[in-house]
């Protein structure tokens, strides 16, 4: 797995990437109500906004990790939001990718460096 | 910035892990380990402890006058009924400004030989300083800052309270009193912003620790940040100042005309007599065209304070805005309160909230989302 500063996580599924949010992220965000996923097939980039994420407190957004295009998303998360509190690094993945650059996930941080990063 | 001030219970909040927020001035803790959903139903259920410390506590007293003579002095202030409020007695109440709209909102007390006011935590020097400025120098105005504020709320709330301080079943809906712990006094009132049965306590800032750690120790009990007192006040259509309330809304389009009592209004004994009285007395009788409702967002996604309301789904007829808007952990979906304008809406067109350039339905209702369960008797 790999992460990003805005503590999203990133697996591999084949030549895709699957991409959720860190356990730390779910805590921060709280009581999470309503999740707005991206439609497949939706080119993006890196650093656009692409998830709604609402707890009971505020709305946040998710960036796109990398840039790429959306293969799949999880429609499970949107029927039960509170599945993002309860496993957020499994079941509750919120879309899969392929990316544009392989190389760009070099970038990335390891979960060593993920976890220095929230300390 | 200027420093966050700090609450009495600021070590408590945090040994029992809360996450602080700054709010009003004040680092206060938003939520605890249980979350905000957990801790609103926990409430509902059972009993919440909430820290209010931050809002203000007003003495008003006279060394030379009657409590009659305070009582004239502020219904030239406040639009209600407060001769008649007997003593050890509360009672809901605003500042109105000259055009009508609210300064604050508050509770008052008659304690006998003072009045006792709770006021917002944001409106404190405001509201200290128009009183100041706006009553008779016989009276005395004091901002109190050696007492803290909490409040006890739910079901179990008089069980658990009455565990540390004694009997509380002779003591009803917006009753006061003075009950005594480890030697101290608190005042304690039947009352609370939960919409449920429950106390709120001013107690001495030294004693506050000790008595909330063993309030925590009954059965029953869970400390409660403002993110749930926030949605568990909501529910009950209750108003936030800042949010539902300001400046430039008055109590009758804010739909607060039951806290005017008939006493005050046209044709009543002590009719007007008060700031923002044209303004006031004529909503009474011609209805506001602006009112504050109810909505229920059809979807999932939750429509927030600042939302703007068309009747149309692209945004070309404004018709109000949401005010307050949340998640409703009890009904288990997004509820809001807001303002229409009627002049601009009728009630059999759609609504529509607009949030991140999209258009979400809405279905008008009517408050409260979740009845109220207070302990008139």
């Amino acid at each position: 797995m790999k992460f990003t500063e805005e503590h999203e996580w990133l697996g591999f599924d084949g030549d895709m990437v699957k991409v959720g949010i860190t356990e730390y992220a779910a805590e921060q965000l709280g009581d999470i109500v309503f999740i707005e996923l991206p439609d497949v097939g939706t080119s993006v980039t890196k650093g656009q906004e692409i998830v709604v994420i609402e707890s009971v407190k505020a709305a946040s957004d998710i960036l796109a990790p990398l840039d790429g295009e959306i293969t799949e998303i999880n429609n499970a998360i949107v029927d039960d939001p509170s599945m993002v509190n309860n496993d957020p690094t499994g079941e509750a993945w919120f879309f899969k990718m392929s990316l544009k650059n392989q190389g760009e996930l070099d970038g990335l941080m390891s979960e060593d460096e993920y976890k220095k990063h929230i300390e | 910035m200027t420093e966050l001030k700090r609450t009495a219970l600021f070590d408590l909040h945090r040994s029992l892990g809360a996450k602080a927020i700054p709010f009003a001035g004040y680092e206060m803790p938003v939520n605890y380990p249980l979350g905000i959903m957990k801790e609103h139903l926990y409430c509902r259920k059972s009993a919440g402890l909430f820290d209010v410390s931050h809002m203000g506590q007003l003495v008003i007293s006279s060394n030379t006058q009657s409590m009659q003579f305070i009582a004239s002095e502020l219904e030239k202030l406040l639009p209600i009924d407060l001769i008649g409020l007997g003593k050890d007695r509360q009672r809901y109440g605003f500042l109105p400004n000259k055009e009508g709209g609210i300064i604050d909102d508050l509770m008052i007390s008659n304690r006998g030989d003072h009045y006792f006011v709770v006021i917002n935590a944001s409106r404190k020097e405001i509201d200290f300083k128009y009183l100041r400025e706006n009553i008779s120098k016989e009276i005395d105005v004091d901002l109190i800052k050696t007492r803290a504020l909490i409040a006890i709320q739910g079901p179990q709330s008089e069980k658990i309270l009455s565990n540390l301080i004694g009997e509380l079943s002779s003591l009803k809906y917006l009753d006061v009193n003075n009950f005594s712990y480890r030697g101290e006094i608190l005042w304690v009132s039947r009352s609370g912003y939960t919409g449920q049965d429950g106390f709120e306590i001013s107690l001495p800032n030294s004693l506050c620790e000790v008595f909330c750690e063993n309030i925590l120790d009954q059965d029953g009990i869970e400390p409660i940040g403002l993110g749930a007192r926030d949605t568990l006040r909501l529910e009950c259509g209750l108003c936030l100042y800042g949010q539902d309330l300001n400046e430039t809304i008055t109590p009758i389009e804010a739909g607060l005309k039951w806290a005017i009592q008939k006493v005050r209004r046209t044709g009543g004994e002590r009719e007007g007599g008060f700031v923002g009285q044209e303004k006031i007395l004529n909503q009474i009788e011609e209805q506001p065209y602006f009112k504050r409702e109810a909505f229920f967002p059809d979807g999932r996604a939750p429509l927030r304070s600042g939302t703007k309301l068309f009747s149309d789904d692209s945004g070309k007829n404004k018709i109000g805005v949401i005010t307050s808007g949340s998640y409703s952990p009890s009904l288990e979906r997004p509820i809001s309160m807001g303002y229409l304008n009627h002049n601009k809406f009728n009630v059999d067109e759609p609504i529509f909230g607009e949030v991140r350039n999209k258009f979400f339905s809405v279905t008008l209702t009517k408050l409260p989302f979740v009845p109220t369960s207070f302990k008139r008797n």
